[in-house]
């Protein structure tokens, strides 16, 4: 790896791929945002948009992903990620990629991406950057230019790729609308012949453990309410749970409140967690950390309750309260609960 | 068991936002004033990872380093909690290297030091936020690789890794050697005692550069980054602030209640 292979320079790389997830049989909300953003690509540089799947029974999704604006799908018949050994997918989408020869191949920014794209990137011998919140052409070069949040969130930085070959890059969730679908639209649906040579995969998984959110998925929810380290101890997310209660929303943290054992890990938002973008989003006792931050800032409303004045949360929010959670929320609770429900 | 613990050296993640500068010109991050550099904190938690590994199973844990100023403070952290050796890999030649090059120059040095059957990295450094190089490092030295791991316990087959996802976590099993990348889940590094304090001072951080490590030039470097750096640049702040007041706390509670319900999003 490192070296440009000889022939690799002449070849011509062109169109665009999207490495894509299914859930529930459907396509996953992020590969949803991909095809959107892939589409918006493919357009400007006139070259065609394909996308891979791997499952079982995922036929369905297949027809979907082409409504979503795909003009070729590759099927493979695998287990789907978390049951899986990260190899196999790297296999797949390396054999798919060395045949294709695409100049963009696109992940999500999520469990699988993270997981995968370094060590397509490794693989191919290609270059490749993560968390992505922009991509646009270079009109001169049409290389890809990409945006990507740096130094915890403080500061941005754009790249671009100066070696051959396809352009591997991972987005982050949220940060593009999920593509429209048109029942209209026309594309192949083909599926991989070539077999995984599954005897040099080393490694075993043995266990898998999905934890089953309580109720409204965070992703899902319209309003979040979330605690940080100012919250103090497990007792007092009751009230956060009260008013995310109230709002029909979902609870979240930063990193402090799962890090010190009082909320499970699931719950985080940020930079390493989860990334909403709800209507509102009410932060308590949260400083404001920009990798915080990041996980939060697609809310169309932030709100920020803090103890301290100073806090950095208060420079990125648009409605605050200065003061102690435990006075200010039985009181917020209180006159919501009597407007939304009398 | 023979581990090598991967580190990086960063400006202090956890200052405020407003001391955080840059130079939009030569696309530079200015170190905070007054605020020594750290070890990445996730490498941090690898070097613990290694420790409770050793404590269990014996061996020898070795720090590494890519650094231009060659210093050796990084290490001797890692020394003084418990490691058992160092070095720290410094030539005008590794300046600018990517995520590529510092793979391949820590492959190289891996390879140099020979019989290790464990290699432990950060998920992600918290400067430039990259993942890469534990991936990458797998890739080159042709090793299998379990990334985001939370624990990790010795087994007949080698190691067995928990690693966390989004909304759950995995269990794998693999064959040594192997390249673990470890997330903040292993919980809190250790402080370095004094008697670890003592006894790093006293030891010898080689310093390694291209010829050491036989690194063919072409791999290294700015020259051979994949990516160049067009703008860099502060985020401009889209929102702002009202602050919802009342004569004691609980009064701005309801006012704020009132403000919510105006906004029309609940």
């Amino acid at each position: 790896m490192n070296q440009i292979p000889e022939n690799n320079t002449k070849k011509e790389y062109k169109n665009v791929l999207v490495c894509g997830e299914v859930t529930d049989k459907k396509i996953s909300a992020m590969t949803s945002e991909l095809l959107c953003t892939a589409r918006e690509l493919s357009d400007n540089l006139g070259e065609s948009l394909h996308l891979t799947l791997i499952g079982r029974e995922i036929d369905e999704a297949a027809e979907q992903a082409i409504a979503l604006g795909a003009d070729t799908v590759h099927l493979a018949l695998g287990d789907p990620y978390e049951e899986s050994l990260p190899e196999f997918y790297v296999k797949v989408f390396a054999e798919v990629c060395t045949r294709l020869k695409p100049r963009i191949v696109l992940f999500g920014q999520t469990d699988m991406g993270r997981d995968i794209a370094p060590r397509l990137a490794g693989r191919l011998n290609v270059p490749v950057c993560l968390d992505c919140v922009k991509l646009d052409i270079d009109p001169e070069s049409r290389s890809i230019l990409q945006t990507k949040p740096v130094y915890g969130g403080n500061a941005i930085a754009v790249w671009k790729a100066v070696y051959p070959g396809s352009q591997i890059v991972a987005m982050r969730p949220r940060v593009a609308s999920p593509a429209e679908p048109n029942g209209a639209r026309q594309g192949e649906i083909l599926p991989l012949t070539e077999d995984v040579d599954e005897s040099e995969i080393r490694g075993e998984l043995l266990n898998t453990v999905k934890e089953k959110s309580k109720g409204i998925r965070l992703e899902d929810a319209k309003t979040v309410v979330a605690g940080g380290g100012g919250i103090g101890g497990k007792e007092g997310f009751q009230l956060i749970e009260q008013l995310a209660q109230l709002l029909r929303g979902a609870v979240g943290t930063s990193h402090v409140p799962c890090d010190e054992g009082w909320m499970p890990k699931n719950l985080e938002i940020g930079q390493t967690g989860h990334m909403v973008s709800p209507d509102v989003y009410i932060a308590v006792g949260i400083s404001g950390a920009p990798q915080h931050l990041a996980g939060c800032s697609g809310a169309k409303c932030i709100v920020a309750i803090n103890k301290d004045p100073e806090a950095h949360i208060f420079k990125e929010s648009d409605l605050g309260l200065v003061g102690d959670y435990r006075e200010a929320l039985p009181t917020l609770i209180e006159k919501l609960r009597s407007i939304l429900s009398p | 068991m023979n581990i090598i613990v991967c580190m990086k050296k960063i400006p202090d993640p956890e200052i405020p936002p407003a001391k955080f500068k840059l130079d939009v010109e030569t696309k530079r991050v200015h170190p905070p004033e007054g605020i020594p550099p750290v070890i990445n904190p996730y490498d941090e938690h690898a070097v613990e990872l290694a420790l409770r590994l050793k404590e269990k199973n014996g061996g020898k844990i070795t720090a590494l380093t890519v650094d231009e100023e060659a210093s050796p403070a990084i290490v001797k952290h890692a020394l003084s909690m418990g490691a058992d050796e160092g070095y720290v890999l410094a030539d005008a030649a590794f300046s600018g290297s990517d995520s590529f090059s510092t793979a391949y120059i820590l492959a190289q040095v891996i390879k140099k030091i020979g019989d290790i059957d464990l290699v432990l990295c950060g998920r992600q450094a918290a400067d430039w936020d990259n993942g890469l190089v534990g991936s990458l490092l797998a890739e080159n030295l042709d090793w299998p690789l379990v990334t985001m791991a939370e624990s990790i316990e010795t087994s007949d087959k080698g190691i067995e890794v928990r690693r966390m996802l989004l909304d759950g976590c995995q269990d794998f099993s693999v064959p040594l050697p192997a390249v673990v990348t470890v997330s903040s889940e292993v919980g809190k590094p250790r402080l370095p005692s004094g008697w670890g304090i003592i006894s790093a001072s006293r030891k010898e951080v080689p310093v390694w550069g291209v010829t050491d490590i036989d690194a063919d030039p072409a791999r290294i470097g700015k020259g051979a980054a994949r990516l160049e750096l067009l703008k860099l640049f502060v985020p401009p702040r889209e929102r702002h602030c009202e602050i919802v007041e009342g004569e004691t706390t609980a009064e701005a509670g309801k006012k704020l209640a009132e403000k919510l319900l105006k906004t029309g999003l609940i």
